[in-house]
């Protein structure tokens, strides 16, 4: 049985506390919380292996600084979902708002809905899979790291990109500045393949598009000027 | 920062509870904006003309004033006490002459309209919702905003909504980056803004354009052309409200949607405890997008 803890009746703080615990001692426990009513900063800073599941949506910065741990919301996150993880799984069953999985350096940010504005911006190794659409500015200054978009992407994609691969199914509505289309290879497929299933998303590689860096602005050059 | 709050229902049962429901929510959004509250109610149309005055001075201010406004226009006048503030019900034909009046006696005039009322203070949103007694309130629909200031000073005045037409209201969490160009643009027209706020500014060019003949949609389209900076708007009507968000969008904003209601807030956590939320399709609003309900 899953340990329950019920936000109507503990505070924030002492739920983050409890998790927290039970992440550093390493025991891999199952938990549960509800009622989480929109709180900000559910289950972020776990630092070990723990199994939790949010029953309800959240609010700002849910499970930050991950590491580790493996959390799913079911229902939709706040600003800021997964922000700077390290490891480990988040899961959201809905939407994320604006700026999901923002300098995660690693692990998976797996949104079944739709995600809004600057998804992944300046992730520097996450993998981010998102099964509906993303907003505008989504991979901003994005450096390493995999973002991979069932549905179709914002404006400006991967402005002032680095070198994170943008996978993208359906159509985008404009690139950023450097941001170009390029080849599918097989070493990309592969890649993208391993990430959909690890993601639960029935698409085929094969129908993606790949974007990347054209590495003109990693340096200023006065010819580029009028790019930035 | 600032947190708004919004509610529309559909169904009539709801209309007592309307007050209640609005209360919680701005209260929830008090972290977001703890200068000042205000809320504009839409109650029934009873035909008569409804004016919002405002006073720092309520015992001298409003004492007589039934009385006094009456003898004044040459018929009568209701006048109902809500803390600093007071509700007058006239005919429509007596509303020039009021106003006038009102004017002449430098009492503030918070809003005028068929069925919207606005209250609004400084203070602690809960404290302000009891000041006001928001949740004995019904009505159709409402808006409410908690404030953190950041472009004009922490004073009654300085609080949201802003109404600058008949039943027209707006709140705003942002800030407008060209306000003192529009305000002397929109005043060359002849229409005139009383404070320093980049908010009235965006209600009063709201207003302007729907004064022109633009519909509530065109007007809120023209927004995001004619005014630069930072918004995420709630305008109520008579009939509704509308939302729009500036392209970048940085200004959070949730809606939900049940057979029963339309709410919007700045986060989720103020629909915690709307009925059926948990079945409500919840979604955020687009950026450079316009939605508006109305009956």
């Amino acid at each position: 049985m899953p340990t329950q803890l019920d936000m109507a009746s503990t505070e924030l703080r002492d739920v983050n506390a409890t998790l927290q615990a039970a992440a550093k001692a390493q025991v891999n426990e199952p938990y549960v919380i509800i009622n989480p009513r929109g709180s900000h900063a559910m289950a972020c800073g776990l630092d070990g292996p723990l199994n939790v599941t949010v029953k309800g949506s959240t609010g700002y910065y849910t499970a930050g600084m991950n590491k580790e741990a493996s959390i799913t919301v079911e229902g939709s996150a706040g600003p800021g979902v997964a922000e700077n993880m390290m490891s480990g799984t988040v899961t959201i069953e809905g939407d994320a708002s604006q700026y999901a999985g923002a300098t995660g350096h690693g692990g998976l940010l797996n949104i079944k809905g739709n995600a809004s504005s600057r998804c992944g911006i300046s992730m520097k190794g996450i993998d981010i899979v998102v099964h509906g659409n993303i907003g505008h500015m989504s991979a901003f200054m994005a450096q390493k790291g995999n973002l991979v978009v069932l549905g179709d992407a914002g404006d400006a994609l991967g402005d002032s990109l680095y070198e994170a691969r943008l996978f993208v199914r359906g159509t985008v509505k404009s690139l950023g500045a450097d941001c170009v289309e390029k080849e599918m290879r097989p070493e990309h497929l592969a890649i993208l393949k391993e990430l959909l299933d690890r993601a639960g998303a029935k698409a085929k590689p094969e129908e993606f598009k790949r974007y990347g860096s054209s590495r003109t602005l990693y340096n200023f050059h006065i010819d580029n000027a009028s790019a930035y | 920062m600032c947190g708004i709050v919004g509610l529309f229902l559909k169904k009539d049962a709801l209309r007592p509870k309307l007050g209640d429901m609005l209360t919680d929510m701005l209260i929830t959004m008090t972290d977001r904006g703890p200068d000042s509250a205000g809320i504009a109610i839409y109650g029934d149309d009873s035909g008569q003309v409804k004016i919002t005055i405002q006073s720092d001075t309520p015992d001298d201010s409003f004492d007589g004033l039934e009385a006094a406004i009456s003898a004044a226009v040459g018929a009568p006048v209701g006048v109902r006490v809500v803390d600093t503030h007071a509700v007058l019900t006239l005919a429509p034909e007596a509303q020039a002459l009021a106003l006038a009046y009102l004017d002449e006696k430098g009492l503030r005039v918070m809003g005028v309209g068929e069925s919207m009322e606005i209250f609004k203070e400084v203070g602690l949103p809960k404290d302000v919702a009891e000041r006001f007694g928001l949740r004995a309130m019904g009505g159709s629909h409402g808006i409410g905003h908690t404030r953190m200031a950041t472009e004009s000073a922490v004073t009654t005045l300085g609080a949201h909504p802003f109404s600058t037409a008949t039943d027209q209201c707006l709140v705003h969490n942002g800030s407008l980056s060209n306000h003192n160009a529009m305000r002397r643009t929109l005043a060359k027209k002849g229409v005139f803004t009383r404070t320093e706020n980049d908010t009235e500014v965006g209600a009063a060019y709201i207003s302007s354009r729907i004064a022109d003949g633009a519909t509530l949609g065109e007007a809120l389209e023209g927004t995001l052309k004619d005014l630069d900076g930072f918004f995420t708007f709630v305008t109520g009507t008579k009939n509704g409200f509308g939302v729009v968000r500036d392209p970048v969008a940085c200004k959070p904003a949730v809606m939900a949607e049940t057979e029963d209601y339309v709410a919007f807030a700045s986060e989720y956590r103020a629909f915690a405890d709307l009925p059926g939320i948990e079945a409500a399709r919840v979604w955020e609003p687009e950026p450079a997008t316009v939605y508006f309900w109305e009956r």
